[in-house]
């Protein structure tokens, strides 16, 4: 696993699924229909000016409601390397490592982030430099059983693997 | 040290003798729940895996209720995926269109969901299922779909916080939506992230299965893994009158007396008034007299939450030769067909249209802002649903309340937020 690098971009907190991808585009499951509406509700032209690597940077409880897996997807295929949060909603939580989208618990850095940094992580260590400022935070470790699933490239992987084994 | 309900059901289904808060556990599975909406997504999972069979052709739930009947062509294709799997799955446990119902009032209705059980849903109000003293939580798709090939999940163990609601309810009007939506507005949407909220004393003792089930269902609205109620004996009479009885055993477990909580939250009948959510998070809740005459465009009842019987004959009984407000819009969604159909031996769907409401087949429909009363820019609606997201009924500049189907009903007749006991009479 490398290091991720990006430009940040700032939510607040409670950010939920809604505000993610509404309900009125899950009528369909496909990921770059879903990613043409990420974020939208929160900030409407996030979409069209996310780039590829970039990272979100939200306040606490990010992903909160529905269960919605459309929420990551949607998240991930618009190109966002990663997002930190001071802590995530439960199910996006379980979400976001089933499907492969890395995610990092860290108050300090979602604190002193402004939009635009440049910022590089470290998944492993959980350390999260900021290349703009020169400050370096340290994220909450990943819990082992999820370090596995990232390892295996997702739940599915991993549950093959172990049915197989 | 003891266990609490739901360690003790988490280390049964793991076949462990002790569990303790924060360890990982692999659990079997009894019931796994998709929808619509996320079934499709697990379906490719499961088939990108080269999953060939579910691992329990009568474990696995499948129940389109979000947008059908389908609202576009699109929604069709998703419906379409889940119905063709269910055939090809031979899974007996899908109900189409005509059958279905909001599935976490018709699974209960089908006897599926039985005390002890775990049972994991891709929908966040999997956890309703607490009102049985169930373990019972909602999860996303992939884990939908891993669960639907091996039977199992990985869980980690969760605290539990429990909430003591001491006395009587005020009034007659007090639901569980209102004990409920007073506990979220007490500890936040983030107050009981990833543990479990286990509800007793006296006034859920009291408590109708009914409002067990609301009380339940919005437990994932406080951050929490599970909402669970303990099994008596008004849930066995629940489970005993529904005509599809049980088709296998289950256990019913109670928390020790020496149990270990993560805190133990008391609140007394004498403080909780009827509930209104303002936009918008769930806990932005209110005594109903500080929302009073907010002016409505739009008020629906129903929903996983709120579209039980019970519900329906609160609206009823406070709708009886009433009318609708001039310019307000009621649309009334019944959860199942069987409850469609009671509403009607009662006299109750006569009443709503006499008095200008709508009265809709079972949809989750507007709850989500799928179909079936999507509100406008700038629009105002009250609802007996469980969420008021920005954008969740519709535009992104429209608002959503969330409140009891009593608050519903009277509303409806003012045209603005109202107090039942104000046009009943009392």
């Amino acid at each position: 696993m490398g290091i991720i690098k990006g430009k940040c971009w700032k939510f607040g907190a409670n950010v939920d699924t809604d505000l993610i991808i509404p309900a009125r585009y899950l009528n369909t499951s496909d990921p770059v229909e879903l990613a043409k509406h990420v974020m939208e509700d929160a900030s409407p032209s996030f979409a069209g000016k996310v780039g590829k690597g970039d990272i979100i940077v939200a306040d606490e409880n990010f992903g909160c409601g529905s269960s919605r897996e459309h929420a990551p997807i949607a998240i991930k295929t618009a190109g966002v390397s990663l997002v930190i949060a001071p802590f995530f909603a439960r199910i996006f939580y379980r979400n976001a490592f089933n499907m492969g989208l890395p995610i990092l618990e860290c108050e300090a850095a979602v604190k002193d982030i402004v939009e635009g940094d440049e910022i590089t992580a470290d998944l492993a260590t959980g350390e999260i430099k900021n290349l703009t400022k020169g400050n370096t935070y340290k994220a909450e470790p990943i819990p082992p059983f999820m370090m596995e699933l990232i390892d295996a490239g997702g739940l599915m992987n991993y549950t093959m693997k172990t049915m197989a084994n | 040290m003891g266990m609490t309900i739901t360690e003790k059901i988490l280390a049964d289904h793991a076949g462990r003798e002790k569990v303790t808060p924060g360890e990982l556990v692999t659990c079997d599975v009894d019931i796994a729940l998709g929808n619509d909406i996320t079934a499709p997504i697990a379906i490719k999972a499961f088939e990108g895996a080269g999953a060939k069979k579910v691992y329990d052709t009568e474990k696995v739930v499948l129940v389109p209720d979000h947008f059908v009947p389908n609202k576009d062509i699109a929604s069709a294709q998703q419906a379409q995926i889940m119905r063709l799997f269910a055939k090809d799955q031979k899974i007996t446990n899908y109900f189409e269109v005509g059958q279905m119902g909001i599935e976490h009032a018709l699974l209960p209705e089908r006897s599926l969901t039985l005390p002890g059980d775990i049972i994991i849903g891709a929908d966040s109000h999997t956890c309703t299922y607490g009102a049985l003293g169930a373990f019972s939580t909602g999860v996303g798709s992939t884990d939908l779909a891993a669960t639907m090939i091996t039977g199992k999940i990985w869980l980690r163990v969760p605290e539990t916080m429990k909430f003591v609601f001491n006395g009587k309810k005020k009034n007659k009007w007090i639901s569980g939506k209102d004990y409920i939506l007073y506990t979220i507005g007490k500890i936040g949407v983030s107050g009981a992230l990833y543990r479990a909220m286990e509800f007793t004393g006296s006034m859920i003792e009291e408590a109708t299965m009914d409002d067990r089930f609301s009380l339940a269902n919005m437990a994932v609205e406080a951050g929490a893994k599970n909402g669970i109620v303990h099994t008596d004996r008004k849930t066995l009479d629940f489970i005993n009158s529904q005509d599809q009885k049980p088709s296998r055993e289950y256990k019913v477990y109670e928390s020790d007396d020496d149990a270990n909580y993560h805190s133990v939250h008391e609140f007394n009948g004498d403080d909780i008034d009827l509930q209104v959510a303002f936009p918008h998070l769930p806990e932005n809740t209110k005594p109903v007299a500080e929302a009073k005459n907010i002016k409505l465009d739009q008020v629906v009842v129903g929903s996983c939450t709120n579209g039980r019987l019970a519900d329906l004959e609160v609206v009823a009984g406070l709708l009886k030769g009433q009318k609708v407000a001039d310019g307000v819009r009621m649309i009334i969604i019944p959860a199942t067909q069987k409850i469609y159909k009671q509403a009607m031996a009662r006299g109750y769907v006569e009443t709503f249209i006499d008095a200008g409401a709508v009265f809709s087949t079972p949809t989750c429909g507007p709850c989500l802002g799928g179909h079936m009363g999507i509100l406008a820019e700038g629009e105002k609606c009250l609802a007996t649903t469980n969420r008021n997201f920005v954008g969740r009924m519709g535009h992104p500049k429209s608002e959503v309340y969330l409140a009891s189907p009593a608050i519903a009903a009277a509303s409806a007749v003012t045209g603005v937020i109202t107090d039942p006991a104000d046009i009943a009479g009392e």
